[in-house]
């Protein structure tokens, strides 16, 4: 079987700087093109919210996961994702007590890497791509969440925390034969 | 009254894997190929009258009765003396009604018919089994979108040894079996069903990790291609390409373990 023709299962390898570069030079282009940052992270949000729709199916080929059947699944199921697309292992914390939201806590966040928030720009989420794909990409398997930074390192704060919440499940869509 | 089988050495099907559908999570059917096509054709020499029964159905002429010399019920005709039939017309003529059946029926046509069965004392034919058009394959596709749906309707539950309910609603269709072809289908978390329709003999083992890889592609070159749009149809060039040789790969794989 020669693995030259058909590329399955290796997830390709890139340059994490490369990655944080792209990121940033597409944030500054749209401060450039909007000088609203509330409309930058609205635009972020839903770049990300279309990433996630499609992201989670390559994840979901090359892990072979199974449903989650309750929200700490999913929590772990995000630990995973963050793995391998950011390499990094985020720590999952602060679960509400009635466990429908819990916080990841993100050091080492790739995007952030050289990153420094001038003054004027305190408004903008600059990671705000991220809510957006968890958003997108957990609304495909049929759960509805919300998720935000409560903590941002970039902000002055000493981590970056993004807060994850459940809000329904998405029966209606739920394909007959998975349950 | 001579028989000509047509019986292409090339065309018997090498390959296992008849076919690979997507259908998209709303029932559409977003993407078909077919690898290796079963076409057996036949083509014979008939005299008048024709003693082959046909009808016109579905847009096509098929045979109904009278099943002989490998042309089977069902075959569909394909072409005369070479030339192509659409639909129900051969050229500027209706075949059922001015070429076949006229000749008894319609006096008033008979010289020209004689004239015509003159001219071409023999008619050849050519049968074969019809091919799925576009359409019918969408009909067949948001069909088989229900039936899977159907199958994973709550009907049996039968209660594990513990006492507890097992899951409490089947799975849809995953494999579907006659005596022709067996269709594997393996619907994501997403939705999307990925369908393989392959031979009978071929290994069921395999077919799973081959769903599997379907999917992988069309998660690397169908939602990765900025221009795919989802739930529209899948028109990516590198996905086929990949598809293609994945499916051959799979072939080697199969025949070397058979």
């Amino acid at each position: 079987m020669s693995r030259s023709t058909v590329r399955t299962g290796d997830t390709k390898k890139v340059s994490s700087d490369l990655f944080a570069l792209t990121y940033g030079s597409l944030v500054s282009q749209m401060l450039k093109d909007s000088d609203n940052p509330e409309e930058v992270n609205k635009q972020l949000d839903r770049m990300g919210y279309n990433i996630g729709l499609r992201l989670v199916e390559d994840f979901l080929a090359k892990t072979s996961t199974p449903r989650c059947l309750d929200f700490k699944d999913v929590a772990e199921k995000l630990q995973t994702a963050f793995k391998m697309y950011a390499g990094i292992n985020p720590s999952v914390v602060n679960w509400s007590s009635s466990s429908d939201e819990f916080s990841l806590i993100l050091d080492n966040n790739p995007l952030i890497e050289y990153v420094e928030l001038p003054d004027h720009l305190s408004n903008l989420k600059y990671c705000n791509i991220i809510p957006g794909i968890i958003r997108g990409a957990l609304e495909m398997v049929q759960i509805e969440v919300t998720a935000w930074f409560v903590q941002d390192y970039l902000k002055g704060d000493s981590t970056t925390e993004l807060r994850v919440k459940f809000i329904k499940k998405l029966e209606e869509a739920l394909p007959p034969g998975e349950d | 009254r001579t028989s000509v089988y047509r019986y292409d050495v090339e065309k018997i099907p090498k390959m296992v894997i008849y076919s690979v559908l997507i259908v998209s999570k709303s029932g559409g059917l977003i993407y078909h190929h077919d690898y290796c096509s079963v076409d057996t054709e036949i083509e014979k020499t008939f005299g008048f009258p024709l003693d082959l029964k046909l009808e016109y159905s579905n847009q096509r002429i098929t045979v109904t009765f009278g099943q002989r010399d490998g042309i089977k019920v069902g075959y569909a005709l394909i072409s005369i003396n070479g030339e192509d039939i659409s639909g129900r017309k051969l050229g500027e003529k209706d075949v059922l009604d001015e070429i076949l059946n006229n000749e008894e029926n319609y006096p008033i046509n008979l010289k020209y018919c004689i004239n015509f069965c003159r001219r071409i004392s023999k008619f050849l034919f050519r049968f074969g089994i019809p091919k799925l058009t576009t359409n019918e394959k969408i009909v067949l596709a948001s069909m088989f979108h229900s039936m899977y749906a159907i199958a994973a309707l709550q009907v049996y539950s039968p209660k594990n040894k513990d006492g507890s309910k097992s899951k409490s609603s089947s799975s849809g269709i995953e494999v579907l079996e006659t005596d022709n072809f067996r269709l594997h289908c393996y619907q994501t978390l997403t939705g999307i069903k990925f369908i393989v329709i392959c031979d009978v003999l071929s290994l069921a083992s395999g077919k799973d990790a081959l769903l599997r890889k379907v999917y992988e592609l069309y998660s690397d070159y169908a939602l990765k291609n900025p221009f795919y749009s989802l739930e529209m149809p899948i028109r990516c060039e590198l996905f086929d390409s990949n598809l293609q040789s994945l499916i051959e790969q799979h072939e080697k794989v199969t025949v070397s373990v058979m």
